[in-house]
């Protein structure tokens, strides 16, 4: 039989999906425990139980001079800004979408200019944003909105290029108007996609405010992990960074539930 | 003044001609046919038709009216694909003949029942009120032309335009969607123009059917020539409309 079709049965699949990352924590525990050997002071590779000691610590201890539980307060200050540049972008992403994707007189003014402008890479316009919008939240969200929309534009205007065109006909000839064509053909098609480029531009948002928080800010995912860096934490980092996996994975998770939901239409496909 | 008017219509795309001196004169309630072999400009007459282009020169009136600038009201459209909108379910698509040509393109309150309760009496006519309710994605090929079709008449235009309407569909959906649309000209008494690539059912259900072709054909240079209307059948009665007199004189009736 050949490989291609070779499919795995219920229990095997299981197995085969935890295989890399049972391999990766085994990996990790073993080079913990040979370098833990060696100098049993060894920060790099901190034990698994250390790891886990850390985390509880972080989860549940206040901080003793701020009297705050840290990691609760960096990741509801990451969330925000997160929430708010995503929202933004996505929000103007639509609109401008649905512009360019239905209006042939914008479309020629912006199509290139957008495609232009989304070639410019964020992270060597934040010096700007600092400069422009100061070191508080404001150019934190502003980098997140800078470094999707370009990408949410494209990918959204392209979709609504997509609809058939004969779709738009048929709606011209029930008597629409372009708001109408806009707000009751198009849009409902282009919110299932939104979600879809969404989930895809989660990852460039978390890189682009970490990068931030890292640089110039007093609280935040990753403004800590960047702190304790000072320190040689791993314990502390890698926590963190475990956490900031999990959160994403959930939003992800979250994205692709609400989809499911929210647009049964998109089910049986067309 | 017949009531829909092709007025001596060029058409070409940059130095390709498609169509050219294309004039037919269609009476109101007229089921008219277009057949004709591949690249021969049908579906681009239909186009026409329906304003999505308008003609290199020449033009098309309907009912008198100004050559059209865009596809509006008078003119209802059916696809081979794409006919109706995914998103909303088969009430709201037959709802949307109505509500789309508002404000907002919806209705509320009493508005939209009543849009609703008239939608009902719609699927329920055209043989979809058991799937009210659902998505056309749920639907097979014909019901979903069905439904394309229930959409395209609740705007109650002036013509219907059909572009292979059929075309997608296994041979026993469609035999069953000719008794649909028979049955529904019967009732409104609509003027229909059809593309079809099936030479049988452009004469089975045309009044009239319409061939285009290529008069002048240049071997070295397949593209130099448009197409126009070469054959115009009457295709009454089976497509022999004047032995119908005949018939009743020589029959031997009952006594």
């Amino acid at each position: 039989m050949r490989l291609i079709n070779r499919q795995p049965g219920v229990v095997l699949r299981a197995v085969l999906m935890a295989l890399p990352f049972v391999a990766v924590l085994v990996a990790y525990a073993i080079g913990s425990e040979i370098r833990l050997a060696e100098n049993p002071s060894d920060k790099l590779l901190p034990a698994p139980s250390t790891i886990a000691a850390t985390a509880e610590r972080l989860f549940t201890e206040a901080d003793r001079r701020s009297d705050k539980i840290l990691l609760w307060h960096d990741t509801a200050a990451s969330l925000m800004r997160l929430a708010m540049g995503v929202g933004i972008a996505a929000a103007l992403a639509t609109i401008l979408g649905l512009l360019i994707g239905l209006l042939p007189h914008v479309r020629a003014t912006l199509a290139a200019f957008v495609a232009v402008v989304s070639m410019i890479p964020p992270l060597a316009v934040l010096p700007i944003l600092f400069i422009v919008f100061g070191l508080g939240e404001l150019s934190k969200v502003v980098l997140i909105v800078v470094g999707i929309l370009p990408f949410l534009i494209r990918d959204l205007s392209q979709r609504v290029l997509e609809i058939p065109r004969e779709m738009i006909v048929k709606a011209e000839t029930l008597g629409a108007s372009s708001l109408v064509i806009a707000l009751r053909v198009a849009l409902p098609q282009l919110l299932p996609r939104l979600i879809q480029s969404v989930r895809l531009s989660l990852g460039p948002a978390w890189l682009f405010l970490i990068a931030a928080e890292a640089i110039a800010s007093e609280v935040g995912l990753g403004y800590r992990i960047f702190l304790v860096r000072r320190f040689l934490a791993m314990d502390v980092i890698l926590t963190y960074v475990l956490w900031i996996t999990l959160l994403a994975f959930l939003m992800d998770l979250a994205l692709r539930q609400l989809a499911k939901r929210a647009f049964p239409w998109t089910e049986a496909g067309l | 003044m017949s009531f829909v008017s092709v007025d001596n219509i060029f058409q070409s795309y940059g130095m390709r001609p498609i169509l050219e001196r294309v004039s037919v004169a269609v009476d109101e309630g007229e089921f008219v046919s277009i057949v004709g072999a591949s690249g021969c400009g049908k579906s681009t007459f239909l186009r026409l038709l329906l304003a999505q282009e308008r003609p290199t020169r020449g033009e098309i009136r309907i009912a008198g009216a100004p050559p059209a600038e865009e596809p509006g009201l008078d003119r209802g459209v059916v696809f081979q694909r794409y006919s109706v909108f995914p998103h909303l379910t088969v009430r709201d698509n037959i709802v949307a003949g109505e509500s789309f040509r508002s404000a907002w393109g919806r209705f509320s309150g009493a508005a939209r029942r009543a849009a609703q309760a008239r939608a009902d009496e719609t699927l329920k006519r055209i043989g979809l009120d058991h799937v009210a309710d659902q998505y056309p994605a749920t639907l097979s090929g014909g019901m979903q032309q069905r439904l394309a079709i229930g959409q395209a008449l609740t705007a109650k235009p002036r013509v219907l335009l059909l572009d292979a309407p059929f075309g997608a569909l296994d041979p026993g959906t469609r035999l069953a969607m000719h008794d649909f649309l028979t049955e529904l000209r019967e009732e409104t008494g609509m003027t229909v123009f059809m593309v079809t690539h099936d030479l049988e059912e452009g004469f089975k259900l045309g009044d009239r059917v319409l061939v285009f072709d290529k008069p002048r054909w240049d071997p070295t240079n397949p593209e130099a020539y448009g197409a126009t209307i070469t054959y115009d059948f009457d295709a009454r009665d089976g497509g022999i409309p004047y032995q119908r007199l005949e018939e009743k004189i020589h029959v031997f009736g009952p006594t």
